[in-house]
């Protein structure tokens, strides 16, 4: 009764989400208001159906009621509580639930932190949000039903996939789908703004936010899935160029141009139809993604079911949803006027280079994505882009990223001095270069001359930054520590938010540097009371036994690990076979610190009590998620800054009278 | 370049990708027909699974329409197409014929007697030895395999009412036709 | 600075970039793809002889073996049509076992052995990697399906 009443509720939200779609855009356009004025129930409504189908496939799970399909497929009577809540994300048809979820929830805090925005604004926006909700609605329904009931019911679940028994997975794909589905409300300004053709500072004001908050979610999201890769699939890497990843990176790539293309746009008024062409595909590339994970069309390690007859209708929603969006920006766009001139050395300049550099770098993940596609549509042969590809891309862009980072943020709007600019980071600039000297002499450096790059690109991150934050300071009255906190209380959160977020920066690179010059990774077979030396540690392998879990047999290791003659720490990994779908599964143990991790995983018993396992040494590969923690939190300031609290203050007044003539 | 057609550039880079995407999505290997349609059925002969001493083999598929069925305990989707082969198995025009692949006797045997047996007879290939002939890369698939014994069609995926109705059925009919 | 002046300055720095990025991606491309061949197309030689590229099929059952040290395993890949073995050193992934699709990159050797670095099985136990399904169907249509797996004598498919 319960699935049924699930699927009901989808149907209801697909109609609200219809109504939502239509009435508020009508409104704004005849000036019709108490149609415009229907769009924030409609849009309350649409959540509280969605939420309630929500809620129903989550009480399938606990229950494990297996005459549920996607139940039956997904979870088993034996899988502990809290992966039975994660595992109604497990799933295709779950996920889109849990999307869908999103969409609408994003769409009801819209109508909900949008008051003092004028009234036929949030009408479109939130109408433009509504047309993105029925597509979803409707490829649930009409591809995907995760209610579908299963005659004669089953005894026994299929079991969640083992890799996804684990909480980096439990929390990272609603991570990650809130960051997609949030860049959906930058879309939905833009959109709303092209329709409106009021393109102005105040457009980018109110989606800067919302842009921000969907950008701090997608970089956790990503981050996480990044440390789940690393531990769970036991093959210590941290990042694939696997098409699901790319997927996910691509829209934080352009998202991440958009943030600062917006800033622009607010304070200047220019970049304006480059910042709707960035929103419009910051939420394109989500579409996409999805479109490129769920269709089958490229493979990868994440397979979920795949299926082309959803590929086929997601193909047409993208097509509706991205060639409509960017006709539509064709069609107004050149109307748009390009407000605020700049000189070439100006923060302006500083931004424009940065998002060519962002987006280059985005067309060149799609080329790479796709680039197996290409050569197949052309019957050149399939072949798989490897890693070195992405990996030497990266490297070609990421320096001048990280050069121009340090200088960016000292520039002057509008224009600037080339020897202020000089004379304010020379010192930083030296002590960089120095860093570099030192480096590439000691032993850090080893063979390779990215590392002294690399760590120096990082320390002149942290010393122009350093010189930035002291220059903001310098012409305020009270001491630093007092002037910081005033600042901070006062409108200075942006940019300390920007500060944090750029140092988050820094760390990465040391992570990435590091971790990919100096670790070290070794394929032994090892007998009980065996013992290898790696990288100043010693480990010493006790043996394996037999050991039960609640849904898993495993194959326990047993090794202790010194540093010297101190033992530093004992890990257990596993090799596990599921019950359930007999999957086998390797769970690594991991010592992290702060600076390195040492890392056992087993590979097969080869006889005797001997294990071929494989031993690992990750310096500072911690720093490339704390690195991006830095970012979501310096994201997460910069939301919090006064501004916009204030912004939407000032803009109650004339709330009625601008909109309703456009 | 005049203003407004640097404007279209997005539109026409994003047609260029769709155009990529529907070839990409045509190439999907499971929508490509199997090379077997039109042949005879591979020689093969296999334990029966419900009674190991008798045996299934191609001779078994003359003579009658048969609906080859690939499945297995593992897979969730063939529980899923079970009860529609239960109501087809009720039918007279054609039997239907199971290949149990890549699984273990005691989990098939199970799954056959908890939810029935909607098999005329079970071919029972846990290594896949006449999977491969037949072409199988998952399940579950059904062949319609017709009286002379020749491959007609190759359907991916689990039968429901649609695919019966919209596909299966027709050509059931339409073999029925031709063998009359 | 006039503004076309500017203007012109920042269109031409993005056409060097873009120019300069795509020079760079296509020329690395050329030595960081690998190309995908089917153990028939190995069988006749038309696989590279200095270059990495990747072969799939199916393990073919009882020929995994374990060698000396523990770490090198010998197994064969078969499209159905042609065999071709592999050695790799290493841990095999948790998906690997005999009868299932699998993906090796690495280069043939004098011997006419597979050298790995790298073997893929994925992560779906109904899944099999698109290149394995499609070689699998192309080698029934060429009509050379040969018995590798199982006891029964070789026998032709195409009647």
């Amino acid at each position: 009764m319960i699935p049924e009443l699930g699927h009901l509720a989808l149907i209801f939200a697909l109609i609200l989400a219809t109504a939502q779609a239509a009435m508020p855009l009508a409104g704004s356009l005849t000036g019709h208001r108490p149609w415009m004025t229907m769009a924030r129930p409609l849009a309350y409504g649409q959540f509280v159906f969605v939420a309630i189908a929500f809620v129903a496939l989550v009480e399938a799970f606990l229950t494990s009621d297996f005459s549920v399909l996607y139940v039956a497929q997904n979870s088993n009577s034996l899988l502990p509580g809290i992966y039975k809540v994660s595992a109604v994300w497990g799933g295709h048809e779950g996920s889109l639930l849990l999307w869908a979820l999103m969409m609408a929830g994003w769409g009801a805090a819209v109508a909900a932190f949008s008051r003092n925005l004028p009234l036929p604004v949030v009408a479109r926006v939130i109408s433009v949000m509504g047309m993105v909700a029925i597509g979803f609605l409707l490829f649930m329904l009409l591809t995907s039903n995760p209610f579908e009931r299963l005659f004669p019911v089953p005894p026994e679940g299929r079991d969640l996939n083992p890799l996804l028994q684990d909480f980096g997975l439990a929390i990272h794909p609603p991570m990650l789908y809130m960051g997609y589905v949030g860049f959906s409300v930058a879309f939905a300004f833009a959109i709303a703004a092209l329709i409106g053709g009021k393109l102005d500072a105040a457009w980018a004001r109110w989606s800067r936010p919302w842009t921000t908050v969907a950008w701090v979610f997608l970089t956790i999201g990503i981050a996480l899935g990044s440390w789940w890769a690393y531990y769970e699939l036991g093959w210590g890497g941290w990042w694939f160029w696997d098409p699901v990843e790319n997927a996910s990176l691509m829209p934080w790539l352009v998202g991440t141009a958009l943030i600062h293309s917006l800033a622009v746009t607010e304070k200047r008024a220019a970049f304006k139809s480059w910042t709707v062409l960035l929103a419009i595909s910051a939420f394109s590339l989500s579409l996409l993604g999805t479109f490129l994970v769920r269709s089958g069309v490229l493979t990868s390690v994440h397979a979920f079911a795949t299926d082309p007859e959803r590929g086929l209708f997601i193909l047409i929603f993208l097509c509706i949803v991205i060639g409509g969006s960017l006709a539509l920006y064709a069609w107004r766009a050149p109307e748009v006027s390009e407000g605020g001139r700049f000189d070439l050395l100006s923060r302006e300049s500083a931004l424009l280079l940065n998002n060519l550099l962002f987006v280059a770098f985005t067309v060149l993940v799609l080329f790479g994505t796709l680039a197996p596609l290409i050569y197949e549509a052309f019957n050149l042969g399939k072949i798989s882009v490897g890693f070195p590809w992405f990996n030497k891309m990266f490297l070609a862009l990421a320096p001048f990223l990280a050069l121009l980072l340090g200088i960016g943020p000292a520039t002057r709007w509008k224009s600037d001095q080339p020897w202020r600019l000089t004379k304010l980071l020379w010192l930083a600039f030296a002590l960089s270069i120095g860093v570099l000297v030192l480096t590439s002499m000691s032993a850090v450096s080893g063979d390779d001359l990215w590392v002294p790059i690399g760590i120096a690109l990082a320390a002149w991150l942290l010393f122009s930054h350093l010189t930035i934050v002291r220059d903001r300071l310098k012409h305020k009255q009270q001491g630093w520590r007092q002037a910081m906190v005033a600042d901070f209380s006062g409108n200075g959160r942006s940019f300390y938010g920007m500060v944090v977020a750029h140092l988050g920066v820094a760390m990465f690179i040391v992570g990435v540097t590091m971790v990919s010059n100096h670790q070290i990774e070794k394929d032994l077979r090892m007998s009980p009371g065996d013992s290898h030396e790696m990288a100043g540690y010693r480990f010493e392998f006790l043996g394996a036994q037999k050991v039960n879990g609640p849904n898993y047999r495993a194959d326990q290791g047993h090794f202790l690990v010194y540093r010297g003659e101190r033992q530093i720490a004992e890990l257990f990994p596993e090799k596990r076979s599921y019950l359930g779908g007999g999957m086998p599964m390797t769970e690594a143990a991991i010592d992290a610190g702060f600076f390195r991790d040492v890392y056992v995983s087993l590979g097969e018993a080869v006889g005797g009590g001997d294990w071929a396992l494989r031993l690992y040494y990750k310096p500072y590969v911690r720093w490339i998620w704390l690195g991006a923690a830095l970012m979501a939190l310096g994201g997460a300031i910069a939301v919090s800054d006064r501004r916009y609290r204030t912004a939407r203050a000032r803009s109650t007044a004339p709330a009625g009278a601008v909109g309703a003539k456009a | 370049m005049s203003k407004s057609v640097r404007f279209l550039i997005p539109l026409i880079i994003f047609g260029a990708l769709v155009i990529l995407l529907v070839i990409g999505l045509g190439k999907d290997p499971s929508k490509v027909p199997s090379p077997l349609i039109g042949k005879h059925v591979p020689v093969f002969s296999l334990p029966e699974l419900t009674d190991p001493s008798r045996s299934v083999s191609n001779e078994d598929l003359k003579g009658q329409i048969s609906l080859v069925n690939v499945w297995a305990s593992w897979c969730g989707s063939c529980r899923q197409e079970h009860q529609a082969l239960m109501a087809l198995s009720k039918e007279t025009d054609f039997q239907v014929v199971g290949l149990n692949w890549k699984d273990a006797a005691q989990d098939a045997l199970a799954v056959l007697r908890m939810t029935g047996n909607p098999y005329a007879m079970v071919g029972y290939d846990p290594d896949n030895k006449v999977g491969l002939h037949w072409g199988v890369y998952g399940a579950p698939e059904t062949f319609v395999v017709d009286q002379a014994g020749i491959i007609r069609y190759k359907h991916i995926g689990p039968i429901d009412r649609k695919v019966w109705e919209e596909t299966l059925q027709p050509l059931v009919a339409q073999l029925k036709a031709e063998g009359a | 600075m006039k503004a076309r002046q500017k203007r012109l300055v920042l269109v031409g720095l993005a056409l060097v970039g873009v120019a300069g990025a795509t020079t760079l991606a296509l020329s690395a491309l050329q030595s960081n793809i690998s190309y995908f061949f089917s153990p028939s197309q190995v069988m006749a030689s038309e696989h590279p002889t200095d270059a990495v590229f990747r072969v799939g099929g199916l393990v073919v059952k009882d020929t995994l073996a374990r060698q000396e040290d523990g770490l090198t395993v010998h197994f064969e890949v078969t499209d159905n049509a042609a065999v071709v073995p592999v050695s790799y050193t290493g841990i095999l992934p948790d998906l690997f076992s005999e009868g299932q699709g699998v993906v090796a990159k690495g280069r043939i050797g004098d011997d006419g052995v597979f050298y790995a670095e790298e073997v893929l099985a994925k992560h779906d136990e109904s899944y099999m990697p698109p290149e394995v399904a499609d070689t699998l169907q192309t080698a029934h249509v060429d009509g050379i399906v040969e018995q590798t797996t199982g006891t029964e004598p070789p026998r032709s498919m195409t009647q």
